[in-house]
């Protein structure tokens, strides 16, 4: 058996305004190869004008097992959302 | 992104990760690759996913057949398309069952070596262009059947990757349905020929939902886990309600003495399946397990040299690049 090719995840911007968004990924050789196997595994039906591939093991992820505390932070300020405040009756455009 | 693989159960904490694993299932949290999970379930979903995968591979080769031997040119692009779509199929497939933690050359050489287990119904021949039709209209149909609920299952990339593949085979079976219509509709030679290929098909497609319920011990298991979501039978009925009015429709008779409507349940019930034929398929003897096993094996023999020359001309780049 060879030796896998390397693992490309593929992100694919479905129209220009959109974010690019990750749709899968495959193996490649290399950068080249790998866009033109997601043009040929992703794109299929028109689903994109633009796509963006990168090597799997250059991607840095937040660890699962640390979320709770990792995001945690973020949990109890519910005053950084507009829906925290009353709005006095009658008072528009607020 | 897919590195960490679970180091298993810890010593006093795997009950209740494992509580917690079941308590984010029954709130239909999605499990995502890097998450911990219980080794049986990351085994289950590798080995239901990548045969799934291989079943998509191996099912290219019956209707592959007849590429050369599309009956117009547009009958030829579709076929084609279709074919390309089982490949892309396979692909998701194969990536997500990677991000499990398994290799791809992993999951080829269980195919090659026999030692993975695909679909049955692909060891069937396509003897006359109307098995295109019948393989689009059944196979894809009973495939959607199995496939639809699975867009929901616990694990995300699956999931997802089913998603993609629903929406493609309703084309596929569409197009099947259409080359039927077409020979159902055209002459007593092409009408014959369409039900022949009905008189072939219906019982493996009928067994395409696996062994009935009383024989699957693992089902419970999975529909726990969400990564299967109705049972074989449950299926294989929803089936056989949808595609008996379709055969009616095509002018067609479905190859089985004993069908027949219950008012009751409004259901339509079956004679009973030859689950012998079925297991002899499973284990190696169906008419064409050898020769799929063969095709498959020299695809990726005769392919290795561009395998390898890709790799080279990779690395010679990417040297090239750290010179500069």
């Amino acid at each position: 058996m060879s030796r896998d090719w390397p693992l490309w995840e593929i992100f694919v911007r479905s129209e220009n305004g959109l974010a690019h968004k990750h749709v899968g990924s495959l193996h490649a050789a290399d950068a080249q190869m790998a866009l033109q196997n997601a043009r040929d595994l992703y794109t299929r039906r028109n689903e994109g004008v633009s796509i963006w591939v990168v090597k799997s093991s250059d991607i840095t992820a937040t660890d699962p097992a640390e979320s709770d505390a990792f995001f945690e932070p973020s949990e109890d300020k519910t005053y950084r959302h507009a829906t925290f405040y009353r709005v006095p009756d009658g008072v528009k455009h607020l | 992104m897919y590195t960490s693989i679970s180091d298993g159960i810890v010593e006093g904490r795997g009950d209740e990760r494992e509580e917690a694993f079941n308590e984010r299932l029954d709130r239909s949290i999605k499990v995502e690759p890097d998450d911990w999970m219980p080794e049986a379930y990351r085994k289950t979903l590798v080995r239901q996913i990548s045969q799934h995968a291989h079943s998509e591979i191996v099912g290219m080769l019956p209707e592959g057949n007849w590429i050369t031997r599309a009956p117009s040119l547009l009958r030829k692009l579709i076929l084609l398309a279709k074919v390309q779509d089982e490949a892309g199929h396979g692909l998701y497939l194969y990536s997500a069952a990677e991000t499990l933690g398994t290799s791809r050359d992993d999951m080829v050489e269980a195919l090659l070596t026999g030692k993975a287990k695909y679909s049955s119904i692909f060891n069937y021949p396509t003897l006359t262009w109307a098995d295109v039709g019948a393989i689009g209209w059944l196979v894809d149909g009973a495939a959607i059947i199995n496939q639809i609920p699975l867009t929901r299952c616990s694990y995300g990339p699956y999931a997802r990757a089913m998603v993609r593949i629903c929406k493609e085979e309703s084309f596929h079976q569409r197009q099947g349905f259409d080359v039927m219509w077409k020979l159902a509709h055209g002459t007593p030679e092409q009408h014959a020929m369409a039900q022949d290929a009905l008189d072939r098909w219906w019982w493996p497609s009928v067994m395409m939902f696996g062994p009935p319920d009383s024989a699957s011990p693992h089902n419970a298991q999975s529909m726990r886990w969400k990564i299967k979501l109705f049972t074989n039978d449950e299926l294989r009925q929803k089936f056989i309600d949808q595609t008996v009015p379709q055969a009616e429709q095509l002018g067609l008779k479905i190859p089985d003495p004993d069908l027949r409507w219950n008012e009751e349940t409004q259901h339509y019930e079956i004679g009973p399946i030859d689950w012998e034929e079925f297991y002899r398929v499973v284990k190696g003897d169906g008419p064409c397990n050898r020769e799929r096993m063969q095709t498959r094996n020299d695809a990726w023999n005769d392919g290795a040299w561009v395998r390898e020359a890709a790799a080279a001309y990779a690395e010679k780049h990417a040297a090239k690049e750290r010179a500069v």
